[in-house]
């Protein structure tokens, strides 16, 4: 194909999909008003469940079959990334050496890392009755733990996060998601299906039956998941070289 | 008021989409990603959609833009690396 032959194909398709967007939003119900059929049958089906958030009702209830797909595309990615950055037969190891961190730098990440770590845990306990769940929270306490990259050094970084763990935990967490799903069958219910735990009372930690379980699952597998994505990214920048030892 | 947030809101990310995009050096985009991920979230915030806001804070100002400079840190290295096996 040519160039002026892809550049019309580009145009085209562009442009079909603009037009096409620009239509839907057209017929798009008006910002803010009060008309809400899925808001208000979400909210009433959250309310029966005794889960203060809706949305972690939608995400882990109402379509908690959803959230294990986006789970299992974000453990494939993962298990992709481990496979194309792992250390080729041409490369060696060549351990980074330590080096003078700024004072001010390493204050600010030594004092900033439990405050984001905890916070990333509280934003993953608390999926059920505020902002926030198992995602929001994992990437946010894995995050959290790189600042001692920041602080410290690379040594201390492996020393704080061993990444074997880190993959033992992506999947298991993930399997733990599997295994609450099959007990809602084994208990006679059906896949996923919230039926198997007590309600629980309104807006506490432990309401809305098997939601905090698949959310805290689901923060688990995104922490490890995150943790182990950017210790092969880490590995490559910092670690591999290129060449067949020294 | 609520409607001049949004606009505000709606501006910021217009401007450091297109400044992200102008920019040539992947380092550097990769710092304006960060400050266009941060204006995404207030913009999903004031639309009142506070966990979408959140997930964009953590994955948009904070994950994305650090795989980048780490990916822009290694092709650095190997070129850089290249360059002394040929001398």
């Amino acid at each position: 194909m040519n160039p002026r032959a892809r550049l019309w194909l580009v145009v085209l398709g562009g442009g079909g999909l603009a037009a096409l967007l620009v239509a839907a939003c057209l017929r798009l119900p008006a910002f803010g008003g009060p008309w809400h059929p899925y808001g208000d049958r979400a909210v009433r089906a959250a309310l029966a469940r005794h889960i203060a958030n809706t949305i972690a009702s939608v995400n882990f209830d109402q379509r908690a079959f959803d959230t294990m797909g986006e789970m299992t595309i974000l453990f494939a990615a993962v298990l992709g990334c481990v496979v194309l950055l792992r250390q080729a037969r041409d490369e060696h190891r060549d351990p980074p050496e330590p080096c003078e961190v700024a004072a001010p730098v390493r204050r600010y990440a030594l004092v900033v890392l439990p405050i984001a770590l905890v916070t990333g845990l509280y934003v993953i306990a608390h999926g059920q009755l505020s902002p926030g769940g198992g995602f929001q929270g994992g990437v946010v306490a894995a995050t959290a733990l790189h600042l001692m990259y920041l602080g410290a050094d690379y040594a201390a970084l492996e020393r704080i996060r061993p990444v074997e763990a880190f993959e033992i935990g992506d999947a298991l967490s993930a399997s733990a998601y599997l295994v609450l799903g099959f007990a809602g069958v084994l208990a006679g219910g059906a896949f996923l299906a919230n039926t198997l735990l007590p309600y629980g009372t309104f807006n506490t930690l432990s309401s809305g039956g098997t939601v905090p379980l698949l959310n805290a699952a689901i923060g688990m597998e995104v922490a490890s998941a995150v943790v182990v994505l950017l210790a092969r990214f880490l590995d490559q920048a910092v670690e591999i070289e290129e060449g067949s030892g020294s | 008021m609520a409607d001049a947030v949004v606009v505000v809101a709606l501006l910021a990310v217009a401007g450091l989409a297109t400044a992200a995009v102008a920019n040539r050096d992947p380092a550097r985009q990769a710092l304006v990603l960060a400050v266009l991920g941060t204006a995404l979230a207030v913009l999903f915030t004031v639309l009142q959609a506070p966990d979408v806001g959140l997930s964009q804070l953590a994955v948009g100002s904070a994950l994305t833009p650090l795989l980048i400079m780490l990916s822009v840190r290694k092709v650095r290295r190997r070129s850089a690396h290249g360059k002394d096996s040929k001398q």
